[in-house]
């Protein structure tokens, strides 16, 4: 007969913790926020290109603006959006033909998207941003 | 021997395809523009329109601006399936997307337009 006491103690391991995800896990978790993060930046996005190209004075305030601490941040992390959606993507398009299925690939160029991602932020955003 | 009968509309498959086609548009039009950005680095307001002026890049910049519309649709559509339950508002949602996105685009237009 079934213990019912024994059958409740039963652990279920549901990590739902992001950083125990397994690195292609994360990506995945990673593409989907940075793409909604891209969704509802394309207005300031527009806004910014819009300002940009209006006229002389325009561009002009455009520099001011984008040199204020809090826009530069806000830029940064929208960079690191789309440098990371456009590696993972590539990375997608790649597993769409089915290279780098395998399991140790598949960790590999996980880790590589992550970290190729970040550095690009890092390099691209000191030299557009600062 | 297994027949499989194949179901459904297909409808599925032309996002997937969209969603794939606009990403390759996309990221040519990335590197073309950090190609181009880091040769003629634009620092006044001269370089700047007139890089966006030119005839070629309008033209590129309107296909990437395209793919961006395609994609986001694709890729908010999917987001709002998995989230969003209540039916009625997951149809609203949908509908703000379609229409925000197609704004978008007519802005996108007029920005690249005037001169």
């Amino acid at each position: 007969m079934p213990d019912a006491s024994l059958k409740k103690k039963r652990p279920l391991w549901y990590d739902l913790n992001l950083l125990h995800l397994p690195l292609p896990g994360l990506v995945s978790i990673f593409h989907r926020i940075s793409g909604a993060l891209l969704f509802l930046g394309l207005v300031w996005f527009l806004f910014l290109l819009d300002m940009s190209l209006a006229s002389e004075e325009g561009y002009a305030r455009f520099a001011r603006y984008g040199s204020q601490p809090l826009v530069k941040l806000a830029l940064l992390v929208l960079l690191w959006a789309y440098l990371h959606h456009f590696c993972a993507g590539i990375r997608y398009l790649f597993l769409d033909i089915h290279k780098g299925v395998d399991l140790p690939a598949a960790r590999a160029t996980s880790a590589l998207v992550l970290a190729v991602s970040l550095a690009l932020t890092a390099i691209l955003g000191w030299v557009l941003l600062w | 021997m297994v027949t499989r009968t194949v179901v459904g509309a297909h409808y599925g498959l032309r996002g997937w395809l969209a969603q794939r086609i606009s990403a390759v548009v996309m990221a040519v039009y990335t590197i073309v523009l950090v190609v181009a950005l880091a040769a003629i680095r634009p620092a006044d307001y001269a370089t700047w329109k007139a890089l966006f002026g030119h005839g070629l890049m309008r033209v590129a910049t309107l296909l990437f601006i395209v793919s961006v519309l395609l994609h986001a649709w694709v890729g908010m559509r999917d987001i709002l399936m998995d989230y969003i339950k209540p039916t009625g508002l997951r149809l609203a949602l949908h509908v703000t997307v379609i229409l925000l996105l197609a704004g978008y685009a007519g802005w996108a237009v007029q920005i690249l337009w005037r001169t």
